[in-house]
């Protein structure tokens, strides 16, 4: 499979928003608004390419029977890197992020990368791997956010599309998360088959 | 390169070693990040600060003082120009919808309320989260110029002057409690320097039910700070 096709095989054909449909927790909790959706799909793209890459890289160091244990310390490091740099440099997105960044850690995309492909491919092939499922997280959760954030506040990006008094308020609350990842999956879906 | 064998010593060793380098690098990063942390952290503070409390020429921060009100202790940042007080900005937290609900409120020297900044919360997004613009000038809770010393703030549903956040009267009410706790730690501050004479006034605020008890106790804080002046 050419590197190509392993990115558009994460952005695309399983797409883990849409598809897989992993990470479920922070997809639901987080996208409250466009822009922490994409918030929470960048941070969790850098800590998916950056735990593929060494995984794979040390795959064969790692004795079968410890490889779970010895994955999560590798992503929960990238985690608590991400969560320090965050702090430091961007402290008004890890402010309303909060919570979910250390929970990035359990978050079964990362796992379930690091075992169904890190493990078994190269680095590069890894890289690209975690690239693709990155970016299709982060177009996902974005979508996800823009489309709550639309139909619960009358905004995109905190830009004003109608006023916010006709905002239906249950999409910005956690039913609202569920419905309009239904309404996304069912239209995703359609058009695959199209 | 073969898989290593699944033997007690390899595992042993891998995990070992897996865990020693990750320890290392958060380490090394944890040294980076420390400082900027900080000063993200102090910025975050003193730019609420000059909003709620604007033209002060000294250092608020520096001049920290913590104020111990029955048993909660509260951080006010006096503010002055030219060396005159001009108020001081108070940190308040009170129990919210949702979970702690952290204001910074700014008073001028006389006791109204200058601005407010909301530090941190965990109000229901679209709801309770309205309280970090609701009750700011020109909107429709506006607690500007108020001063809680007069009467403390309360929503109009339970006979106040303010207007409640729609369907967050529970959000508005902690709101409120914080502010007037926060009016409390600001003239108890200054009252421990001059008289105790507005104290009172001041203590009649909290809420309903506790006023004889919360007064009581006021009164021995009193005292027990003017034995700690002297």
């Amino acid at each position: 499979m050419s590197n190509f096709k392993i990115l558009m095989n994460g952005i695309i054909k399983e797409n883990p928003t849409f598809v897989l449909l992993l990470g479920m927790c922070p997809t639901l909790g987080t996208t409250s608004s466009a822009i922490n959706g994409m918030g929470m799909g960048l941070a969790t793209a850098f800590v998916l390419i950056c735990s593929n890459v060494v995984i794979s890289a040390i795959k064969n160091l790692i004795p079968d029977k410890v490889r779970i244990p010895a994955f999560i310390v590798v992503i929960a490091s990238f985690v608590t890197l991400l969560q320090m740099l965050m702090q430091a440099y961007v402290p008004a997105l890890y402010a309303t992020l909060g919570l979910f960044i250390p929970l990035i850690v359990v978050n079964c995309i990362l796992l379930g990368r690091a075992e169904a492909f890190a493990a078994k491919n190269a680095p590069i092939a890894s890289f690209f791997d975690g690239l693709g499922m990155g970016i299709g997280f982060t177009i996902g959760l974005t979508l996800l956010g823009a489309v709550r954030e639309l139909l619960g506040t009358g905004k995109i990006f905190s830009l004003g599309i109608f006023p916010e008094d006709y905002g239906m308020l249950l999409f910005v609350l956690a039913p609202g998360a569920f419905i309009a990842l239904g309404f996304l999956i069912a239209l995703v879906n359609k058009l695959k088959k199209a | 390169m073969k898989k290593l064998e699944s033997s007690l010593k390899n595992m042993l060793l891998v995990l070992t070693g897996v865990t020693v380098i990750s320890v290392a690098i958060l380490a090394v990063v944890n040294e980076l990040t420390k400082g900027p942390i900080e000063i993200a952290n102090a910025k975050a503070l003193s730019d609420a600060v000059s909003l709620v409390v604007p033209g002060f020429d000294n250092d608020p921060i520096a001049e920290k003082k913590v104020e111990n009100l029955d048993g909660v202790e509260y951080a006010v940042y006096p503010a002055s120009k030219g060396g005159k007080s001009i108020g001081a900005a108070v940190e308040a937290t009170s129990m919210g919808f949702g979970g702690e609900l952290k204001v910074l409120v700014g008073f001028d020297a006389e006791g109204n309320i200058l601005d407010y900044s909301v530090l941190s919360h965990s109000e229901t997004p679209g709801l309770g989260s309205k309280s970090t613009e609701w009750f700011k000038q020109g909107n429709k809770g506006d607690i500007t110029g108020l001063n809680p010393g007069q009467a403390p703030l309360t929503v109009s549903k339970d006979g106040g002057q303010v207007d409640a956040i729609t369907a967050s009267t529970i959000t508005s009410r902690a709101f409120l409690k914080a502010v007037n706790a926060a009016y409390a730690a600001f003239s108890g501050e200054r009252t421990d320097g001059l008289t105790g004479a507005t104290q009172k006034a001041v203590q009649a605020a909290p809420e309903e039910g506790e006023e004889p008890q919360a007064a009581a106790i006021t009164d021995n804080n009193e005292e027990e700070k003017g034995a700690d002046n002297e």
